[in-house]
């Protein structure tokens, strides 16, 4: 396993973890742009982006590249957050160079005009199928509700009425902002051919002309709030929490997962035994997320209506025990463990070491080996879950509820 | 590298693929205990006694057994389908056997309290409860019950009066019946070495006592259309139609047409429903196979006043198959199959669950390699042949949303 990286003149870095051991080969382009990076008006821009960089080339049409894809054997898709847009493939290592090949001219998409008009219908489909989907898009509220008009309360989908009034133009001028070598990273995991893969991206991208990319980093002021949206059609209530965590830079996020598994791991957590063993709830789960300047605690409650209030008082009472009288030593072993182990299995796969070393340089500038990161969670102490519980206490918080209910009681 | 492959006296099958580059061991146990095996009275009775199996064992309380598979590190999981129950974890190799031995106590010592009836009951009825707010789910569920016949349609989910009025002697019986040897495969693939897995999957359950107990007979397939009302911007589509079985000779054939209409972003359905019309965000087709029988079912889901154009257009597409698929779509499709099959060397949770699963369908396993050589097999004069015998036809739709689609007439006659 060796670490390599490297950046051309335009200003694209590349890194890779090369593992002649692997029998795959993963390779990522990243873009550091996402809903944060919009204007109001042009909410779901990046992600509509991210659909049409599929759509072609002068050179190539959309069915040239799908099938291009599809000939190399490739596992290829994309994703976008608030803050990233990334774009990826799976492959047999001896199609690197031809499937880098196709990523680097695929990344200078045309944007034409009637491909955007067609995969418009697609993207308002996919929030049209988020809106009758649990938690029938209240997550994105919430974030609105919490993070106010900071740009992270923006929406990665977008609405309806503003993906209706984008035009190709906009989303032209969009693409010519942000996807800046400067603003790219391209990162590689598994049986990694490096030198080829600088050689081709050389070759492909050496002569795309950079530019400044700006992002605003304005300190975000959350707001504490419990909003409750009646859908008469819906089963189940579903309820989602926010409260402010440490970012993405800060040496306590690796707390704040610990805390986040604790609390609200899928199984054997407080919250497991509290709501999901006793069948009090469907999902009751505690999540932590990075973010360039800030965090985020969140909590995950589906349950019946008639017990909404109640959960959520018991899971106060969970967070308010926390708090106050911390966890065991057995606890956090356990905690560890299973971090242990997700990890190892997780990185048998190139397509996720991939993800982490991809992500790690574009949010830090640094390279973390699964070694290095294990080091840092067993090394987690219970005086620094308490530190970060204490600095972030979830007992403060910004809640949405949807479901068949007109009103939910808050927690005391 | 070779698939081990041994069945003890009291029927356990253990299957097992060395993968000795990988850290990691997998585990799959698939016990004969599904929904096929519900009555209809007590349909849930096999996902209930599922939920109550994991609630301690072999001396251990719930809180017990859930930590002690923590301290080995085994990340796990459990899922009911219609003939088995599905419990399979990974974890570290040198936890391999202490982990298998807490899973033969679930197996064969299952405390089942009584006084957890309730909370498990409640997790049932949850369950159950959020198939009702996901949409997609329920067309596909609503799918199976229409297309296989009975009890193969029945949902591992249940229904209310059932999970509600299940008792913890139902649920002793079923165990007691269903959780047995004869029938249970045992399938783990990872770093391991065979003669010391065979030895202590020997003495783990080597002496666990076989009942009698068959699996229900499976009947035809039907093929019918249906509606139902639901509140919702989209209007989901759910169609099947027959096909072979994993085990039929033909079967790869029927996969490589599937293949051509589905997999890959380059394939029929994606291309014409959603890349050329923008019908929808998620359409697919896939194989399904029961034991002795197989289908093909496909999805989409679409804006209301869409919906239509794309059930029209999804069911042309399945009826094109019909006459023939073009060289250039199967290579494509086999050098998708190369890659996938060369990741598959990459998760040692999938393939125990896959040779498990083979030896379901086979009473053998299919290495990855005479997978990769089925499929090398493959030319359009086979899979043109097969498409030729077996068109697709006989369909059965079923549709969610607010309002109801209109079914082509000769699809809607061809009704059985």
């Amino acid at each position: 396993m060796k670490f390599r990286q490297q950046q051309l003149d335009n200003g694209l870095q590349i890194v890779a973890e090369c593992n002649p051991q692997a029998y795959t080969a993963a390779v990522c382009f990243m873009v550091r742009t996402g809903a944060r990076d919009e204007t109001p008006e042009v909410a779901g821009v990046s992600h509509f982006l991210e659909h049409m960089v599929f759509k072609g080339t002068p050179t190539r049409s959309a069915d040239d590249v799908n099938q291009r894809f599809d000939d190399l054997g490739a596992e290829h898709n994309a994703w976008t957050t608030k803050e990233h847009t990334a774009y990826y493939a799976v492959m047999l290592p001896e199609y690197q160079e031809e499937i880098v090949e196709l990523w680097a001219d695929v990344m200078r998409p045309s944007l034409r005009e009637e491909d955007f008009e067609t995969e418009k219908q697609v993207i308002i489909e996919e929030i049209r199928m988020y809106e009758d989907q649990p938690p029938f898009c209240a997550d994105e509220r919430c974030e609105k509700n919490f993070f106010g008009s900071h740009p992270l309360g923006n929406s990665v989908l977008g609405s309806v009425e503003t993906i209706r009034n984008l035009d190709v133009d906009t989303m032209r001028q969009y693409f010519r902002a942000r996807y800046s070598p400067q603003n790219m990273i391209v990162a590689a995991a598994g049986k990694i051919d490096f030198d080829n893969l600088v050689g081709t991206l050389q070759r492909e991208c050496g002569d795309w002309e950079p530019f400044e990319v700006q992002r605003q980093l304005v300190p975000p002021q959350p707001h504490d709030g419990f909003e409750v949206v009646q859908k008469a059609t819906a089963t189940q209530e579903y309820v989602i929490e926010l409260a402010t965590g440490p970012s993405a830079t800060d040496p306590r996020r690796f707390a704040a997962y610990m805390l986040a598994n604790l609390l609200g791991d899928g199984s054997g957590s407080r919250l497991y035994w509290e709501l999901l063993h006793t069948g009090c709830a469907e999902q009751a789960s505690l999540h932590y997320y990075e973010y360039d300047g800030v965090g985020v605690l969140g909590t995950w409650l589906c349950c019946e209506p008639e017990d909404a209030a109640e959960n959520l008082r018991r899971i106060q009472e969970v967070y308010r025990q926390a708090e106050k009288e911390g966890f065991s030593e057995a606890e956090l072993a356990r905690a560890k463990m299973k971090f242990n182990s997700r990890m190892v299995l997780a990185s048998e796969r190139p397509q996720s070491r991939m993800a982490s070393v991809g992500m790690n340089w574009l949010r830090r500038g640094e390279y973390r080996s699964v070694k290095q990161d294990l080091d840092e969670y067993n090394a987690v102490t219970l005086r620094d879950v308490a530190e970060v519980l204490a600095e972030f206490p979830l007992t403060r918080h910004n809640t949405i509820a949807i479901g068949p209910l007109a009103d939910v009681q808050p927690p005391a | 590298m070779p698939v081990h492959c041994h069945t003890f006296q009291n029927g356990l099958t253990l299957v097992a693929e060395p993968m000795m580059w990988l850290e990691s061991v997998a585990f799959t146990f698939l016990v004969p205990v599904g929904a096929v095996y519900d009555t209809a009275e007590r349909s849930g009775l096999s996902n209930l006694t599922c939920e109550m199996a994991l609630r301690g064992c072999g001396g251990r309380d719930s809180r017990e057994f859930i930590q002690a598979l923590e301290e080995l590190g085994v990340e796990g999981g459990e899922s009911v389908g219609v003939s088995h129950t599905n419990l399979r974890g990974a974890t570290l190799a040198k936890n391999l056997g202490p982990a298998l031995a807490i899973y033969a106590d679930l197996l064969r010592d299952a405390t089942l309290p009584e006084l957890e009836l309730e909370q498990g009951r409640h997790v049932a009825v949850q369950e159950l409860r959020s198939v009702e707010d996901d949409p997609a789910h329920k067309v596909m569920m609503e799918l199976r019950r229409s297309h296989y016949p009975q009890p193969w349609g029945q949902p591992h989910q249940g229904d209310m009066p059932g999970l509600t009025t299940i008792t913890i002697d139902e649920i002793r019986a079923q165990y007691r019946s269903g959780y047995r040897p004869n029938g249970t495969i045992l399938g783990v693939a990872g770093r391991f070495d065979w003669d010391p897995l065979r030895q202590t999957v020997d003495r783990l359950l080597g002496d666990w006592e076989a009942t009698d107990r068959c699996e229900p007979k499976t009947g035809r397939l039907h093929s019918v259309q249906k509606h139902l009302h639901h509140q919702s911007n989209q209007t989901q589509i759910g169609i099947a139609f027959p096909s072979v079985p994993y085990s039929h000779p033909d079967y790869f054939q029927a996969w490589g047409a599937v293949g051509v209409l589905s997999d890959g972003s380059s394939s029929r359905l994606f291309r014409e429903v959603r890349e050329k019309r923008g019908l929808c965000y998620a359409v697919s087709a896939s194989t399904r196979s029961l034991k002795r029988l197989g289908s093909v079912f496909g999805y989409a889901g679409t804006t209301s006043n869409r919906a239509q154009e794309t059930l029209n257009v999804m069911l042309e597409e399945m009826q094109k198959l019909g006459d023939g698929i073009e060289i250039v779509e199967l290579n494509r499709l086999k050098a998708r199959m190369k890659s996938s099959l060369i990741m598959a060397q990459e998760s040692s949770l999938a393939r125990s669950g896959a040779i498990a699963r083979d030896w379901y369908y086979l009473e053998r396993v299919r290495t990855l390699d005479e997978i990769g050589r089925l499929v090398d097999e493959l030319t359009p004069d086979s899979i043109n042949a097969y498409l030729t015998d077996n068109r697709p036809s006989r369909f059965t739709v079923v549709t969610l949303g607010p309002h109801p689609l209109e079914i082509p007439r000769e699809i809607s006659s061809a009704t059985t």
